[in-house]
């Protein structure tokens, strides 16, 4: 049988940093291949390459056997490859039919191009009822549920002949009922021959669906499974195993009374799932999950950006009301948020500003801020932190990665911190500034600060945290300790898995 | 200090007032110059207030319709002695926060877009000036006299129109306040990134509705100078396209429509070549018609030089 689709020996590399290795990837027409890895192995970036976003840097693409040359985005929508995506882009202002059409909509009126309404709905409601959907074409976008737009847009796929449907958790926001009919509509997808690659977290779908599963660790390719060996504890086992270096320095003091505790606290994001999660002084509490786990939205909660729906928040065990940023600060409740080019800085403000913004109180006298006090803490600050900037009147946006966290730091240890929540502290961090930023953590925790961190990298859980917590879907999964971690036991809670996991 | 924008302006400033003065040397006689310094002081007031909502990331389009408004308010009141001029001036500084507070609320709580909260405040306050006169014009009676008042708003100091010291005095405090205190520095924070200064403990809805108040109460202080200047109001035409000039202003003295950007001295120098211009169309017998013409081309060349001269900055320093 020939491959639809076939990639060998694919490289891709951004600068100097290596996203994919030697990667081989084959899916046959009427196939549903399975593709599995961590957060950052390496899946979506092979995907773009599949879809003609990027090139490779190296390897070779064979569709129909025939190698293509360079695969652009119009060449492998014309090959008929089509995504699902995760974050779905569509239209909302306008009907179903014209999201699957857009700009390919039949007209009408010759020179005057008015569009053919009524073919263009009749078109649609083809491809709908194919797909077993209950909306007609001409249904706006924006009435739609998520499961219903995900239909839509594999009606647009459709209706593009695509051989081949790229479906990237395409799950991670449907019921259970939505999930299943999801998975029967793939199923006939299938049996008419076209191809899937199904790309999800939630082990057991790939279980239920998959023909064969391609795994991705570190951005290389670790094994491809045939069907019977398609079972959770095997994919598990296979998307660990990194060689992990341990970065860890252990507290100077076993930790002690609870300085952060939170009971029942229910976000918006995940109403119906109360969590509990207590830091203790002295502690780096990790928390891990997968992205989409709640980590962000529960860290957003307790700083007070969105309002909590129910539950407690203790500090030294007295319950405090944090419904505002403000009022998070003023207990000393700090947040280093996940996006910090958005949320973390003012981009284009002096250094010195982005320091002191939180503390101008402190810094002005009579409603007027003292420069002189405001330049002296920010010289301070950057000698506490080593902040390598040439000057203190630079943009913030002028530093690297590293430095530019920093600076988010700096403006929180300039006030005195009781607990920092950090929200994945060292993405688009270089190696050297990472150590650093986990010196100071550790630092902090040792001080009698409570670190709670957010982390989606593996390697910095294990290697950082002194207990970790894993989160699965809004949901806290487990609690692990320092002897318990390791890469198996995170994992197998945040796909939510822990019973297989156990007996793998 | 001067930043090399607002000395791009001034240059700007002195070399188009040059032209006109070799052209025609009346634009030195004493008449015209004090003529125009009025002019720069009245308009300036409320191009400050202005600058403060475009900063804010905001827009102001009601500027015009609230000078007319608490102008014919204002006349009315102290012109039929209803109220002495103190408790008008008072009542009328009142009316413009309540005004400011109010469109600030509906931007920053109910999340209305600035746009089209001033665009209505425009319509109704324009409406309920010409209701509130039926259409007529509101003046002073021949012949009436508040002799302090009159002194405050058009009288002089050292040969300086008040309105001009008036307008310097408010942009000296407005200066400190943007680029000194704290309030301005949060301004500037949440006119650039209203996202970092919430994320930073700023509370930004409580900044938003600041600025839309301080705008609306300073452009209260220049409705009762432009009424006392003109003596009388025609509510249908008083103030028509203000918003426009401030706007105008603002952006020509450097502040970004983004947000987050701006200086006083800039909206200052802003007004004064808007004024000079005006005084170039009539001195060099352009027919008036052009006015807004001359000044409409004006502005986008000077926007067009800003982004060159921005683009060749930013060009060096990638070389760099």
């Amino acid at each position: 049988m020939t491959a639809f689709l076939r990639l060998s020996g694919i490289h891709k590399r951004f600068g100097p940093v290596a996203a994919l290795s030697g990667v081989d990837l084959a899916v046959g027409p009427g196939e549903v291949l399975g593709l599995v890895g961590e957060n950052g192995a390496g899946k979506s970036t092979l995907m773009r390459i599949i879809g003609g976003v990027h090139a490779p840097s190296e390897g070779r693409i064979e569709i129909d056997g025939v190698e293509v040359d360079r695969l652009t985005v119009p060449r492998a929508i014309a090959a008929g490859i089509a995504f699902v995506h995760q974050e779905l882009s569509n239209f909302d202002n306008l009907t179903v039919a014209e999201n699957i059409f857009l700009g390919r909509m039949p007209t009408r009126g010759g020179p005057l191009r008015l569009v053919d309404t009524r073919a263009l709905n009749a078109d649609a409601d083809v491809l709908l009822t194919r797909l077993g959907a209950t909306f007609a074409g001409d249904t706006p976008l924006s009435r739609l549920s998520l499961a219903q737009m995900q239909l839509a847009e594999i009606a647009k796929a459709l209706s593009l002949n695509a051989r081949l449907v790229i479906m990237d958790e395409p799950t991670s926001s449907l019921t259970a009922t939505e999930t299943e009919r999801l998975l029967t509509v793939v199923d006939s997808l299938r049996a008419s021959g076209v191809s899937i690659i199904f790309i999800t977290h939630r082990l057991s779908e790939i279980e239920w669906l998959a023909d064969r599963v391609t795994v991705l660790r570190d951005g290389r390719h670790v094994a491809d499974l045939e069907r019977d060996d398609v079972t959770a504890p095997v994919m598990i086992r296979h998307m660990i195993g990194r060689d992990l270096k341990s970065v860890y320095t252990p507290p100077v003091a076993p930790p002690g009374a609870p300085v952060l505790q939170v009971t029942g606290l229910r976000t918006p994001r995940y109403p119906d799932r109360p969590v509990d999660l207590t830091v203790r002084r002295g502690e780096i509490l990790g928390l891990a999950g997968l992205i989409g786990a709640g980590r962000t939205e529960l860290a957003e909660t307790i700083f007070g950006l969105t309002p909590a729906l129910g539950g407690e928040v203790v500090l030294d065990g007295a319950p405090v009301r944090l419904t505002t940023p403000r009022q998070a600060i003023a207990q000393g409740v700090f947040l280093v948020p996940e996006d910090r080019k958005a949320h973390g800085l003012i981009l284009d403000f002096p250094i010195t500003q982005n320091i002191s913004l939180p503390s101008l109180g402190q810094l002005a006298r009579r409603g007027l801020v003292d420069r002189r006090a405001e330049t002296v803490l920010a010289e301070r600050q950057k000698a506490a932190l080593d902040l390598r900037a040439s000057n203190l009147d630079l943009p913030a946006s002028a530093l690297s990665g590293g430095n530019q966290q920093k600076v988010v730091l700096a403006r929180w240890l300039a006030l005195s911190p009781r607990v920092i929540l950090f929200d994945e502290p060292t993405r688009g961090v270089d190696v050297g500034a990472k150590a650093e930023i986990y010196r100071l953590m550790r630092a902090l925790s040792d001080e009698g600060v409570g670190v709670l961190m957010i982390s989606s990298d593996m390697e910095e859980v294990i290697g950082v945290s002194d207990r970790v917590i894993v989160m699965h879907e809004g949901r806290i999964a487990g609690s692990l300790t320092r002897d318990q971690l390791s890469e198996h036991a995170i994992l197998s809670l945040a796909v939510g898995q822990p019973e297989n996991a156990r007996h793998a | 200090m001067i930043d090399r924008k607002n000395l791009g302006l001034l240059i700007l400033i002195l070399v188009v007032s040059a032209a006109v003065a070799i052209l025609n040397p009346r634009f030195l006689s004493p008449v015209n110059l004090s003529n125009t310094a009025n002019l720069i002081g009245l308009f300036g007031i409320f191009a400050i207030a202005q600058a403060f909502v475009i900063i804010s990331g905001g827009i102001e389009l009601s500027s015009g319709s609230v000078i007319a408004l608490l102008g014919v308010i204002f006349v009315d009141l102290v012109g039929n002695n209803v109220l002495s001029p103190a408790t008008a001036t008072l009542l009328v500084l009142a009316l413009g926060a309540l005004i400011g507070v109010l469109h600030g609320v509906l931007i920053a709580r109910v999340g209305l877009q600035p746009f089209v909260v001033t665009l209505c405040g425009l319509l109704i306050y324009r409406g309920v000036a010409r209701y509130y006169t039926e259409d007529a014009t509101a003046g002073f009676a021949f012949g009436a006299s508040f002799p302090t008042l009159e002194w405050l708003t058009t009288g002089r100091i050292l040969g300086l129109p008040n309105s001009l010291v008036a307008m310097l005095v408010i942009a000296g405090v407005t200066g400190v306040l943007l680029h000194r205190s704290v309030f301005g520095r949060v301004l500037l924070a949440t006119g650039r990134n209203p996202d970092g200064a919430r994320y930073s403990g700023v509370n930004t809805q409580a900044v938003l509705i600041t600025a839309y108040t301080l705008c609306a109460v300073l452009t209260a202080i220049a409705a009762i100078y432009l009424a006392m200047y003109t003596r009388s109001i025609s509510p249908a035409s008083h103030g028509n396209f203000y918003e426009l000039y401030a706007i105008a202003a603002a952006v020509l003295g450097g502040c970004s429509l983004r947000g987050g950007e701006g200086s006083i001295l800039g909206v200052v120098l802003g007004t004064v070549l808007l004024q000079v211009l005006q005084n170039l169309v009539n001195l060099l017998g352009i027919p008036s018609s052009l006015n807004f013409a001359v000044m409409g081309s004006v502005i986008i060349l000077g926007v067009l030089a800003d982004n060159w001269l921005l683009q060749r900055r930013a060009a060096r320093t990638a070389t760099v």
